[in-house]
């Protein structure tokens, strides 16, 4: 089911489905929690051997892959727990701290 | 109309015979001491083919509640039995099937909570589960336990409810006790308890959805509990509603308040559960001598039935509460709070005073009773102030 909850900011009681159900399955891809990390994985192209093991361990999903390759990763869902940059068996991932590049914090 | 048979057995049997008759789809339990031949009977029904339940055995209560949480979210009629200790272990999964809005049915064999260590009656277990958000009944004997175990499934399934509810008995005295119940038919049963309609069941693929959500900081955890608050007062009319349709079929009538000589009752003594036979037949006897005595049984505890008590209550000039367990620092027991408040609003309010009685399965002998009913008439006649808190038949200093 589609639900709609573009309203949800003005909800009452009598609106909320009983029992905190959410009877849209899968709309968690649309709730944005990459706001919550403090760094960023960035992935040297050059040195990936593409063995797949990053993908296997990120506990959110965020690495992305197209035809058995990664591509890139998830930033909307990533938390920066640094896992995949702590298995990758060749050190092609590196943590960046998230808005490093911004002029004020430079 | 319905056949009945008239069966001698325990008040454990009879649940369990309720139970078989509405066919749940699981259940998942723990024996505990006085409820243990609950469960084990219904095992053998399972066994014997005579109900098709997925009978779930598990390691602790705390995984009991926690599987039939799961088992009603996704979609099945689901009941269990516990006691105690089993109870006090269940408390956090209690308030998880209430707020996941699940409409598990389960009995409750009421036992004093340890330390010390004791199996016998009160009603500490069940008070701990108070603020739990469960529709909670009170049985006197083994018939109610029966018709309260029927009842509950359709107060629970009621789309306008939607909660989990507590049968309860009395440990050992209406576990254990053989006592005389009629029971119907079976189809009887099957036709009065219908076929459930779960509401977002887990299992329906081509409505997929979730159940266990996170309503945090600034989420709708309070309008959630607002849902519950209004589930719980819509009870109070589904109750009485499926409490008058059973009555037609059982011949037995049903209120969530059921009064005793209150028509002109001068004093009353307020009671759940077993003692509730008790205080009748000592006012029964107390009658015959001229006194205008009177009893109130509460049948329904969740939620409290505080106007029907009130309207029964009108006129009388003292009343005694029953407490069958502790609320250590509070004014009285838990029922005697919750009497007193009902009262608050009487044009006529009456002294009322609280009785400790019964702790740990502690006798609860018929002179403590006419005791009490002394003291009142002492409080009516202006003889006696009104005692602040007394422990019924608790051993005095010589
Ligand atoms: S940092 Fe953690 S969450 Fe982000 S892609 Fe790597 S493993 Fe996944
Ligand atoms: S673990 Fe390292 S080498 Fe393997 S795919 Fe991921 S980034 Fe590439």
């Amino acid at each position: 089911m589609k639900w709609d909850i573009s309203q949800i900011g003005s909800w009452t009681y009598k609106d909320f489905p009983p029992g905190a159900v959410i009877p849209e399955a899968g709309n968690s891809v649309a709730y944005v929690t990459g706001g919550w990390r403090s760094e960023r994985p960035w992935r040297d192209d050059e040195k990936c051997t593409q063995c797949l093991l990053c993908w296997i361990v990120c506990p959110d999903s965020s690495i992305k892959v197209a035809d058995e390759k990664v591509t890139t990763f998830d930033l909307d869902h990533c938390k920066g727990c640094g896992i995949c940059s702590q298995v990758c068996p060749v050190d092609a991932i590196q943590m960046v701290p998230e808005g490093c590049d911004l002029p004020e914090v430079k | 109309m319905p056949t009945h048979k008239t069966l001698a057995a325990t008040g454990n049997q009879v649940v369990a015979e309720a139970m078989r008759q509405c066919a749940p789809d699981v259940m998942a339990a723990y024996p505990i001491t006085p409820q243990t031949t609950i469960v084990e009977e219904f095992a053998a029904f399972v066994a014997k083919g005579r109900v098709h339940t997925e009978y779930v055995t598990v390691e602790s209560e705390h995984s009991a509640m926690s599987a039939c949480i799961g088992a009603s979210a996704a979609g099945a009629r689901v009941m269990t039995a516990t006691s105690s200790q089993g109870l006090a272990l269940m408390w956090e999964e209690l308030h998880i099937a209430a707020g996941m809005r699940l409409p598990i049915v389960m009995a409750n064999a009421n036992r004093a909570l340890s330390a010390p260590i004791n199996i016998h009656c009160d009603h500490s277990d069940i008070m701990g589960a108070r603020d739990t958000g469960w529709v909670t009944y009170f049985a006197e004997n083994a018939q109610e336990a029966y018709d309260n175990t029927l009842m509950a499934v359709r107060v629970a399934e009621h789309p306008e409810v939607m909660l989990p509810v507590m049968t309860t008995l009395d440990g050992f005295i209406t576990t254990h006790s053989i006592d005389r119940a009629s029971v119907m038919d079976d189809e009887s049963v099957k036709a009065f308890v219908g076929e459930y309609q779960p509401r977002n069941p887990l299992l329906d693929m081509e409505h997929a959805v979730m159940h266990g959500s996170f309503a945090g900081l600034g989420g709708p955890y309070f309008e959630f509990k607002k849902q519950q608050r209004i589930a719980m007062e819509n009870a109070r009319t589904v109750i009485k509603d499926v409490g008058a349709e059973y009555s037609i079929l059982s011949g037995r009538p049903f209120d969530v308040v059921e009064g005793w000589g209150m028509e002109d009752a001068d004093v009353a003594i307020v009671v759940m559960g077993s003692t509730a036979g008790n205080v009748r037949h000592v006012a029964r006897g107390l009658r015959e001598q001229g006194a205008k005595v009177g009893t109130v049984k509460i049948r329904v505890w969740r939620p409290f039935p505080y106007a029907e008590l009130a309207r029964a209550l009108k006129g009388v000039k003292a009343v005694a509460v029953l407490d069958r367990a502790e609320s250590f620092g509070a004014e009285g027991g838990p029922l005697f709070c919750e009497v007193r408040s009902a009262l608050y609003d009487a044009v006529d309010r009456m002294p009322v005073v609280d009785y400790i009685y019964g702790l740990g399965g502690s006798d609860v002998k018929l002179e403590l009773i006419e005791r009490v009913y002394g003291d009142l008439a002492d409080i009516a006649a202006g003889s006696a102030a009104p005692a602040t808190l007394t422990y019924l038949g608790a051993r005095e200093e010589a």
